[in-house]
This record gives C-alpha cells, structure tokens and sequence, in this order.
C-alpha cells in the first residue's frame, strides 16, 4: 500500500510483533500530545537560554505533577524511539548482525530509560512545596 | 537511493521522511536524554551545554528539530487514520496536503520565535 507510507502493514497472527504495532500507534497518540507540549513549552513559551539546571531543578521540577507528566513522556518516547529505530534496523540488516544491533539497540533504550528516570526521581525537595 | 526506491508519490516520500525525521529525533532523545541527566548530576556543565542550545547554530538545530518533530506527529497521526479507517484511503492526497497546510501555518511562526533571538538578543 503505497497511499499510507510509513505505515507497516499490520502484523498477523498475533504476539510479539502486533503488540509492538499497537503500541507504536498508542505510544505516538500520546507523544503527538506530550513531545509537541513539550516543545512547545520549552520553544514557544519559554526560551532554552533561560531554563538554566538550577532553574529546572527548583522551579520546573518543584511541580510532582509536571514530572509524573515528564517521566510518561519518558516512557512512550523510549519505547517509541527504540521500537523505531528497530523497524529500521530490521528493513536493512538480516541475521546475527540484525540480533545483535537489535539487542544493542534494548540495552540502549534500557540505559537512557534509567537515567531519565534517575534525572526525575534525583531531584532535590521531592515533596511539593 | 535505498530511502526513494520505494514505489513513488506521495506515499514514498511519506514513508521516506517519516524515516528521516525519526531517525533524527532519536539520535536527538539520546542527546536531550544525556543533557537533562547531567542537569541532575552536574549542573555546572549542563549551563555550558545550555549556552550551545541557546546560540545561532543551536537555534537552527532547533527549528531544524522542531521541524522534523511536527511533520513525524502530524505524518504519524496520518498513518493512524489511514491504519484504523481505511476506507479515508481515498482522500490520502487531501490528508497528504492537509498535513503540509498544518505543518507550514504551526511551523513557521514556531520557526520565527526560535530564531528571532539571533538577530533581537537574547531575551532575558
């Protein structure tokens, strides 16, 4: 189907490989809201050259809410990022090379996952004020 | 090239920079990623890395980013539609233009404040 592009003919049989199909499709709902917010916020509303890392830490940061908000965005964009990137991987490698840049590609996601999130829980003055 | 020698048409340069503008994004998570848990760890050296994202060529990453980020969400909410409902197959070329409409009335005015500080200073 060329009318789509982009789009993977849905997976058959069931299993892993659909379960990875309708978690792209949600995890992309959610970052069409979430990264685009984002950005929006921190381009639009803000300007880079005024969140210094004290300011995110003490002003940002001091809202629980904003990062629950930020470590689900964490999630969606992790599994997102990685389970694209693996699509790709997948269309141009075959084999052991294709295994083993598909397990690189996991422990890689699993390290930047880890320290997104150690970044979020880390912050000083973790109660809301 | 192996990224246009899909079929052709709107549907291959869909799915080509679909590809393109991912493949940039994720390499900018592992940035963005890396630079927001040096904020937690070394504060001090994320501001360094700071002054970089707020100069001239930073900005044009950023608009560069934000372009590549907007056409993937408004590309990828179009391959859910076409996924889920695929009898809006038959408006593909509308959805296609559509998509561009939206992406250039967004974009550009987001463009515009990206840049602005180059040639205004920076706001403080």
């Amino acid at each position: 189907m060329s009318v789509s592009g982009g789009r993977r003919a849905r997976p058959q049989g069931g299993g892993f490989e659909l379960a990875v199909w309708y978690l792209m499709r949600l995890t992309g709902l959610a970052l069409f809201v979430l990264a685009l917010s984002h950005f929006m916020i921190t381009h639009v509303l803000y300007d880079p050259a005024e969140q210094t890392a004290e300011w995110i830490l003490t002003e940002r940061w001091a809202n629980v809410a904003i990062r629950t908000v930020d470590w689900l965005m964490l999630s969606a964009v992790t599994f997102h990022a990685f389970m694209g990137v693996r699509t790709i991987v997948g269309d141009y490698t075959r084999g052991g090379l294709r295994t083993l840049i598909t397990m690189a590609l996991y422990l890689a996601g699993f390290v930047v996952f880890a320290m997104g999130t150690f970044a979020l829980v880390s912050v000083p003055n973790v109660l809301p004020r | 090239m192996f990224l246009f020698r899909y079929r052709g048409g709107e549907g291959m340069l869909a799915w080509a920079f679909h590809r393109i503008s991912g493949l940039a994004i994720w390499v900018f998570i592992l940035l963005h990623v890396f630079d927001i848990w040096l904020a937690s760890v070394n504060p001090v050296l994320y501001d360094e890395l700071l002054v970089v994202y707020a100069s001239a060529p930073g900005r044009v990453g950023e608009a560069l980013l934000g372009a590549a980020l907007l056409f993937h969400a408004l590309n990828g909410l179009r391959i859910i539609i076409i996924d889920f409902w695929p009898s809006l197959s038959r408006y593909h070329r509308l959805i296609w233009r559509l998509n561009w409409i939206v992406f250039f009335l967004v974009g550009l005015p987001v463009a515009w404040i990206i840049l602005r500080p180059i040639w205004e200073g920076v706001p403080q």
